[in-house]
């Protein structure tokens, strides 16, 4: 399969900085020497599904800067009633610090992964995944506070209807993708539970080894999915 | 500059990676259905979008038969020549060409020419064509829907496609249409992962990218920006369905429809036109690019000689892919955006021409003083050269703001793009068929009717567009249904439609000759033997022709030269393969 055989121990003779890139572009067999198949390929998705949810941000604030109509204080349309007073953006701020907090313990995971400590792994994964799916069940809480208020994709209460639509499409959107990535957490959780990549069991669809580096691909795609949070939080939230 | 350690003389690299371990059919099912196997996924992408590409063929001849004879063919209303437009346009340029060129070429040459046993992914390129067929499916199935297919044209400009004026716009045709594409996009991102991933990560011991095969360095400069441009497209699809669907407003205006004031306001017709065109620039170079790649193997190939600067070859596919990215919109100088934008977005589309003239340059020049084989792929590479220098002059043409306009919306435009990114890369893929057939069958196709095909093509696609550039400077208006009376189009103008559509009926015709060849050659063509072109590259080296599974036996092959040693003086052949070793003083590597 696709691994990364390393250098056995040996120095790496590979130069340094451009010279390494030029190295690296012109040799034979890869071009990324240290990347095996399966992190290649996720890199090169996360690629153009940062093209998508861009489209989307930039589609967004396109809508945002041309409507004819005022757009909505997020400060206020996002705040929560507590003791008697108005916090704005206050569950937002406890769903990204969950999200962000995720990331931890995904990235602690990918590191128990490589030392091969598979319950470990597998109970930072299910963490993981708590988290994610506390995520997801904090934002269906937002929507349905913002549609119990009447906003609805074609209209809202408060200014621009295009407001609602964006604020549906986009964070739905990004709500599909942490879901995905809780459901795949899940599978490759179970996997490293029952030993699937000590023993290199193979997988059921495409018949190939399984490998710890499975780990660090599903956590490659974690980040991805709360990095861009950080940028719908930025250009949503907070403008 | 850079040293780059070269791995000449005998000094190949020990293998980095394991050899994969191929997943083994088991029965027939597995085998030849729902194969792994990325050539016979090749084939099967092939064949889908061909009987695609044969409605569209036919939905033209239905315009043309309107265009020339209006009124004479009562089942041609307006509503169904919209349709037949928009339904043409959308299947020629994703469901035939861009599938053709990526997921039939693609799959069938990147592992072969690069070296690999099969894509890196299998599972997920099987996948890719069974979302791809769903995608050409769910397409078709706008044909049964009730209200037809679509007829907003095949760039679906909100707000007319989701009006009740427009042929589906109201029923079911837009969103079967923006439905399909979302799937294709799906598809097309699992097997363009593939596609990439295998020239980066997958290529044989001693075959670095500067040696790859043009053929693949087009196919695969095509997949990336796919994979960066289909995004746009998606999203489009996506708001444009909650458009639809939802009543959300995102491109839609306040607008009255039929004296009724619609619930839509505050949208932005023009934010679709720029995210479609982000995609659909890009997607012109999507087609042309592995065209640009496969011409220039053909070419070197059937001339018996290298190619004329392959360095610039590769940067010039690489420059124009960078570039196609920041020239969308030139195709909306009409459509009342900022008129600042029309200066720097001309002034980016004309220097595309730079590196596209340097590759048209470097056709003509290998071709110089070359051994030339006028065979069948040849022909075509030629006749590519011509249709596509033509379909880029005009591009000049229409690039410039002040030329668009008046030329906007008339049949010079249709010509312009019927040249340059219809006919012209079809001539290829009727090229790389005739080069490559040989390797996936073991036959070889019948000259005479090949000949017969190609000129009736070539000749008759001129007679078709060449004309379509006078009509459009005469001001005939593109996309209209009948002229009725009008003061400033002669009557020799529709004498000239009618010549159109009788050589649209001819050409039409000459691809069931083509079609004939291909199943008639697959049972009685000669024996094509293993690399009947004799040619350098590493899928006329396999094992067996056609590849078994897994491409190359036991051993996988090293590659020791560049993929154009034609013709090299002293060598005893007039070609040396890829896989022969450096000896002799004959090894000629990419010149510096």
């Amino acid at each position: 399969m696709a691994q990364t055989t390393g250098t056995h121990g040996e120095p790496d003779l590979r130069p340094a900085g451009l010279r390494g890139v030029a190295a690296d572009f012109s040799s034979d067999q890869r071009a990324f020497k240290t990347a095996s198949w399966g992190k290649a390929m996720m890199w090169i998705f996360l690629l153009s599904d940062t093209f998508v949810f861009g489209c989307f941000l930039i589609a967004y604030m396109t809508a945002r800067m041309s409507t004819p109509v005022a757009w909505p204080n997020p400060s206020e349309v996002f705040a929560l009633h507590i003791g008697g007073q108005d916090v704005p953006l206050i569950l937002i701020a406890i769903m990204t610090f969950v999200l962000i907090s995720s990331s931890g313990t995904m990235a602690m995971a990918v590191n128990f992964g490589y030392r091969r400590e598979r319950h470990r792994t597998a109970m930072l994964m299910l963490l993981t995944a708590l988290l994610g799916a506390c995520f997801v069940g904090m934002q269906a809480f937002e929507w349905t506070k913002l549609i119990t208020e009447g906003v609805r994709p074609w209209e809202n209460p408060w200014g621009a209807a295009q407001f609602g639509s964006t604020f549906f499409m986009i964070t739905g959107f990004h709500g599909t993708h942490v879901t995905i990535g809780v459901i795949f957490l899940l599978i490759v959780a179970r996997k490293v539970w029952r030993g699937d990549f000590d023993e290199e069991r193979r997988g059921f669809f495409t018949s190939r080894r399984g490998r710890y580096e499975a780990v660090e691909i599903m956590g490659l795609y974690w980040h991805f999915v709360d990095l861009v949070w950080v940028f719908i939080f930025a250009f949503f939230y907070l403008w | 500059m850079v040293e780059i350690p070269s791995g000449s003389a005998g000094a190949i690299p020990s293998a980095e990676v394991e050899d994969v371990e191929l997943y083994h059919p088991k029965s027939w099912w597995t085998k030849y259905v729902f194969s792994q196997d990325a050539k016979i996924i090749a084939v099967q992408y092939s064949v889908t979008a061909i009987s695609i590409g044969l409605v569209a063929l036919v939905l033209s001849w239905l315009m043309r038969l309107q265009l020339a004879f209006p009124g004479y063919f009562a089942f041609i209303d307006a509503d169904h020549y919209y349709q037949f437009i928009t339904m043409h346009g959308m299947i020629m340029v994703i469901y035939l060409l861009t599938a053709l060129f990526l997921g039939g070429f693609g799959n069938y040459l990147i592992p072969l020419m690069v070296g690999a046993r099969d894509m890196v992914f299998p599972y997920a390129n099987m996948l890719s064509y069974w979302i791809y067929l769903l995608a050409v499916l769910i397409l078709a199935a706008g044909f049964f829907a009730p209200g037809g297919p679509t007829g907003a044209g095949w760039t679906l400009y909100p707000p007319q496609a989701v009006l009740s004026g427009t042929p589906g716009g109201k029923d079911w045709g837009i969103l079967l249409m923006l439905s399909s594409l979302i799937v294709f996009i799906i598809g097309f991102t699992l097997g363009g992962l593939n596609y990439v991933v295998t020239v980066l990560q997958g290529r044989a011991r001693g075959m670095t990218l500067m040696r790859m095969p043009l053929t693949v360095w087009g196919i695969f400069t095509a997949t990336v920006m796919a994979l960066l441009a289909f995004p746009a497209l998606f999203v489009a699809c996506v708001m444009m369905l909650f458009d639809r669907l939802l009543g959300t407003s995102f491109f839609m205006p306040a607008i009255v429809e039929m004296g009724e004031q619609l619930q839509h306001g505050g949208g932005s017709p023009i934010l679709f036109q720029h995210l479609f065109w982000f995609f659909g620039h890009p997607e012109v170079y999507i087609v042309a690019l592995p065209a640009f790649g496969i011409v220039s193997d053909l070419i070197s190939t059937h001339a018996r000689k290298n190619i004329f600067g392959y360095r610039m070859m590769v940067w010039a596919i690489v420059i124009i892919g960078a570039l196609s990215f920041i020239v969308w919109a030139h195709h909306m100088y009409v459509s009342g955006m900022n008129p600042a934008f029309g200066f720097f977005f001309a002034t980016t589309t004309l220097i595309i021409a730079i590196p596209t003239a340097i590759k048209v340059y470097n056709w003509v020049l290998t071709l110089w003083r070359g051994d030339i084989h006028l065979t069948l792929p040849m022909l075509f590479a030629l006749a590519f050269i011509v249709t596509f220098v033509n379909g880029g002059l005009t591009g000049l043409f229409l690039g410039n703001v002040v030329v668009d306009v008046p030329l906007s919306d008339t049949m010079f435009v249709v010509a312009h793009f019927h040249m340059v990114m219809g006919v012209a890369p079809i001539l290829v893929i009727f090229g790389a068929i005739c080069h490559w057939y040989p390797k996936v069958t073991g036959r070889m196709l019948n000259e005479t009717l090949g000949q017969i095909h190609f000129w009736t093509t070539f000749l008759g696609t001129y007679a078709i567009f060449f004309p379509m550039h006078y009509l459009g400077l005469l001001g005939v208006p593109r996309r209209y249904f009948e002229m009725g009376e009008t003061a400033f189009v002669p009557p020799s103008a529709h004498t000239l439609n009618i010549f159109i559509t009788v050589m649209a009926l001819i050409v039409g015709a000459a691809q069931m000759v083509f079609l004939f060849n291909l199943v008639w050659s697959l049972f009685r063509g000669r024996e094509a033997g293993g690399n009947p072109w004799r040619a350098t590259t590493l899928e006329w080296q396999t094992p067996q022709t056609p590849p078994a599974h897994g491409n190359w036996g036991k051993e996988l092959p090293v590659v020791y030269r560049w993929a154009y040693d034609y013709s090299v003086p002293g060598a005893a052949e007039d070609f040396i393969p890829q896989t022969v070793p450096a000896d002799g003083g004959v090894t000629r590597e990419v010149p510096a």
